[in-house]
């Protein structure tokens, strides 16, 4: 790894010792933005409130970091927003992603509070702007953070040290004490030593496990080890075994995650957006036998790109390669790693080290299906194959036109979706039934009560925002009392 | 390939940023690399000169040290910025003054105060020097103001001529055409954003400079630095037209000259002290560490043609005044002939950037 000294990142952040005396109203076990919204949320009713981030300061906010807007449903336009998006709308949008796997009243409890979200959000101090060069389709349902995830923890993070929030960094918590389930205590490790933290409700926002490759594995066996993890290399689901070891009720299974096909080039962890690739609909994807699988143009890449990660996982040694020509190379946004460059097809495949023959192949008996049509970049248009299976229905051109172009792609692990069950106030649910009597949890460590499977872009911040405010004020309500 | 290193690095950095964009709704520069998918030297320069260095970029990117990507927007355009500045300079023989350009200033400065100081001594008697000069024409006894005039006048004379062949060469190195610069539109758009500071506000959170957090003042110190010029060179030029209506120097203090100057001199007495404070208070990570000698000797230099014009102002009837004339205006003509060759040519370079920038924007 690159590392250059930075003062501003290597500036300790001084903490007193915790103090052992001291029980907490609430603990917020997390730092991203479900976290962050709890803890503002619980402190702004009146609750002390203790946020333990188990990352540095640079690492904060886990893979909030990573994200760039939200999906909010609301009446009208706005200054940011370039038309309505209805709550029926929005379930509609949620229903078919997931294909029914989502818990109704939860989803719709979502969504409703998911129009509040757009001015409580600001009010915490994050700015949104229109949505980004690149991405007009989400201009509409999604709000853009003003700089990104990180610009909106930055906000976040201010917000809750004015409000007097306690946060403490390099803070992991390696136990937690649960009885019938009552959260007592959490043991944290810190740099100085190890200590007990007591708090009168806990709110557990740390996110998913999906850089523990070994739990991923128990779902997806062997082929786990060739998955990239996007984001942060700290989800690791500790706090997540904890709470389900200790009768919290699952829920969703292991191998349900948020996976698109990234640039293998990418490192194994938090390459982050840029190592995206949105060119799928303008070529064809082989895997490294060179046979097309699936149809890339089924639709406007926004409503696809979710499908691709399993897509690729489920190919031989967890590989495919966009082949593409130089008609299609300005037709998408940049990303990290320029496509690998050839003057022939075969020289292509010899530089991606598959059979040449059989590449040529597979591109021209996929150029010989490709039917006359009007080739329309931006909208589904008339352009298709016949005779070939998988069809390719949109977007089908013959790739004929040299300089040749490929990327490599292996699947990306974004935020797996297993986790523990909760109800509307975000409290967690055991495994008898019964709700949790004092421990709520937000963001990805919940995000399966909503989604089942598939994804929908920005869909998780409003899960960590909603269950996030909601949360905090159900944990700071108990400890009220 | 790239001329240089940093240009290299800028070419990576812009890359990652462009397949990124989160930062497009800061400042004008993320908007201007999107409108490219590859970037020439002249691009580079281009957008390293739009840059405001408001921070922002650094601390809302999720790629910056120590993530591997290592994605440090601010310091890479300030070092392609100040190599931008050198490559520039006309005539190309003293572009080296930008090296060590905190040296070269102090130096000019220090040559011309003394030259003022020993021209005063050996042309004009002791007791003229030293003594109590009142009224009109008083400053004139010291040096005629027929020479005050023309030596001024060729001294910015010749700035303006080395800054605008210096303006002509990165307008060629963009690959802009001339027209660009006598659009109207164009102009006046990059007059507003300039005046506003548009861009040195983080995209409306606020700048960063010692962390993330949106607490940096120096939008305001540069409109009281930036205001505080303008209102010294308005009370000059005041005082020159007076002249030739036969109004002869000191004027008394309710007077135009004399109220713009003084408000001139305070805004960049309070300007420079200001920005000096922010400057020494940033982050290290974000500078372009070898230019903290420009940066600085500009300021003082700013700071000190205010500070010997305001003590010019108390002095007057004094029998320091001498000195003190020979003091400020000795600053005020290494001002002149160093604003070529230092920190001063930035405001050229960010204008016609942001002029070129309206245009793009226009046309997209």
């Amino acid at each position: 790894m690159l590392q250059r000294s930075s003062p501003a990142v290597a500036k300790a952040h001084v903490t007193q010792p915790l103090d052992p005396e001291r029980r907490y109203d609430v603990l917020v076990i997390g730092g991203g933005n479900a976290a962050l919204c709890a803890a503002i949320s619980a402190r702004r009713s009146g609750a002390s409130v203790l946020v333990l981030e188990a990352a540095a300061h640079f690492y904060r906010g886990g893979n909030t970091r990573h994200t760039r807007n939200m999906r909010c449903a609301h009446d009208s336009a706005t200054e940011i927003l370039t038309g309505p998006y209805t709550e029926d709308e929005f379930w509609e949008d949620l229903k078919r992603v997931t294909q029914g796997h989502t818990d109704e009243e939860l989803a719709r409890y979502m969504i409703a509070e998911s129009k509040d979200m757009l001015t409580w959000i600001v009010d915490q101090g994050v700015r949104f702007q229109p949505s980004l060069g690149g991405t007009l389709s989400l201009g509409r349902t999604n709000s853009f953070f003003l700089g990104g995830g990180r610009a909106m923890l930055n906000a976040l993070y201010l917000t809750a040290e004015r409000l007097g929030v306690e946060v403490r960094y390099d803070a992991e918590v390696i136990e937690l004490e649960i009885e019938n389930g009552m959260f007592l205590s959490a043991t944290v490790k810190e740099a100085s030593g190890t200590s007990t933290v007591r708090a009168a409700a806990l709110v557990a926002a740390s996110g998913g496990f999906e850089a523990n490759i070994e739990w991923l594995k128990q779902g997806w066996g062997e082929i786990a080890e060739n998955f990239l993890i996007r984001g942060t290399p700290y989800n690791r689901g500790t706090i997540l075994r904890m709470l389900l070891d200790h009768q919290v009720k699952q829920i969703g299974d292991v191998t349900q995650c948020h996976a698109v096909a990234i640039d293998a080039r990418a490192p194994k962890f938090d390459g982050g957006i840029i190592t995206r690739l949105d060119c799928v609909i303008y070529g064809i994807v082989v895997n490294n036998q060179c046979q097309r699988f699936y149809d890339e143009g089924e639709d406007i890449w926004p409503k696809r790109y979710a499908i691709w990660g399993r897509l690729v996982a489920a190919q031989p040694d967890q590989i495919a390669y966009i082949i593409f020509d130089a008609r299609s190379l300005e037709l998408f946004m940049p990303s990290l790693f320029p496509p690998i460059r050839a003057d022939s097809i075969e020289e292509l495949a010899t530089l991606l080290e598959l059979d040449p023959a059989k590449l040529a192949e597979t591109v021209s008996r996929f150029n010989a299906a490709v039917q006359p049509g009007t080739f329309d970049p931006d909208n589904p248009d008339d352009c298709a194959t016949a005779g070939i299976r998988p069809a390719k229905t949109h977007w089908a051109r013959e790739i004929d036109v040299g300089p040749f172009y490929a990327y490599p792609v292996r699947p990306g692990i974004t935020f797996t979706y297993l986790g523990v069950k909760v109800n509307k106030e975000a409290r967690m649910i055991m495994a008898d039934g019964k709700q949790a009597v004092n421990m709520f949890a937000a963001g990805e460590i919940m995000a399966g009560n909503v989604l089942g499977q598939g994804y929908a872009a920005g869909i998780g911040m409003t899960i960590g925002s909603v269950f996030g405010r909601a949360a905090g004020r159900g944990a700071a309500k108990y400890a009220r009392n | 390939m790239h001329a240089t290193s940093a240009l290299t690095e800028a070419d990576r950095l812009m890359t990652v940023c462009n397949s990124c964009r989160y930062c497009e709704g800061i400042c004008a520069v993320f908007p201007a690399m999107e409108m490219r998918r590859a970037f020439s030297d002249g691009d580079l320069n281009y957008l390293a000169n739009l840059c405001h260095s408001c921070g922002a970029c650094y601390y809302d990117c999720q790629f910056s040290p120590p993530h591997e990507f290592n994605v440090n927007v601010p310091q890479v355009l300030a070092q392609v910025r100040s190599e931008s500045y050198e490559a520039y300079a006309w005539p190309q023989f003293l572009s080296g003054s930008f090296q060590r350009n905190g040296l070269v200033i102090s130096i000019v400065a220090a040559l011309s105060v003394a030259a003022f100081v020993i021209g005063f001594v050996l042309f004009r008697d002791t007791s003229v020097l030293f003594g109590a000069h009142n009224g009109p024409g008083a400053f004139y006894k010291l040096m005629p103001h027929n020479e005050m005039a023309a030596l001024f006048g060729a001294a910015f004379l010749y700035a303006i001529v080395a800054i605008s062949m210096g303006v002509r060469n990165f307008w060629r190195d963009i690959g802009e055409p001339a027209g660009t610069l006598v659009q109207g539109s164009s102009l006046w758009q990059a007059i507003k954003d300039a005046s506003t500071l548009r861009y040195l506000d983080g995209g409306g959170v606020g700048c960063m400079n010692e962390d993330e957090k949106p607490t940096d003042k120096r939008r305001l110190y540069h409109h009281f630095t930036f205001y505080g010029f303008m209102l010294c060179f308005a009370s000059t030029s005041a005082a020159t037209v007076y002249h030739y209506l036969g109004r002869e120097a000191p004027y008394p203090w309710y007077d135009l000259p004399v109220v713009l100057g003084t408000l001139g001199g305070l805004g960049l007495i309070v300007g420079p002290i200001g920005l000096l404070r922010e400057k020494f208070r940033r982050d290290p990570v974000l500078q372009d560490g070898k230019k903290y000698g420009m940066d600085v000797a500009f300021l003082a230099m700013l700071f000190m043609t205010s500070l010997t014009g305001m003590a010019l102002l108390l002095l007057r009837a004094t029998p320091a005044m001498g000195l003190t004339l020979a003091l400020h205006i000795g600053i005020v003509f290494a001002l002149f002939i160093t604003m070529p060759y230092g920190k001063f040519v930035h405001g050229f370079y960010r204008f016609v950037a942001l002029v070129r920038y309206a245009k793009e924007r226009r046309e997209l």
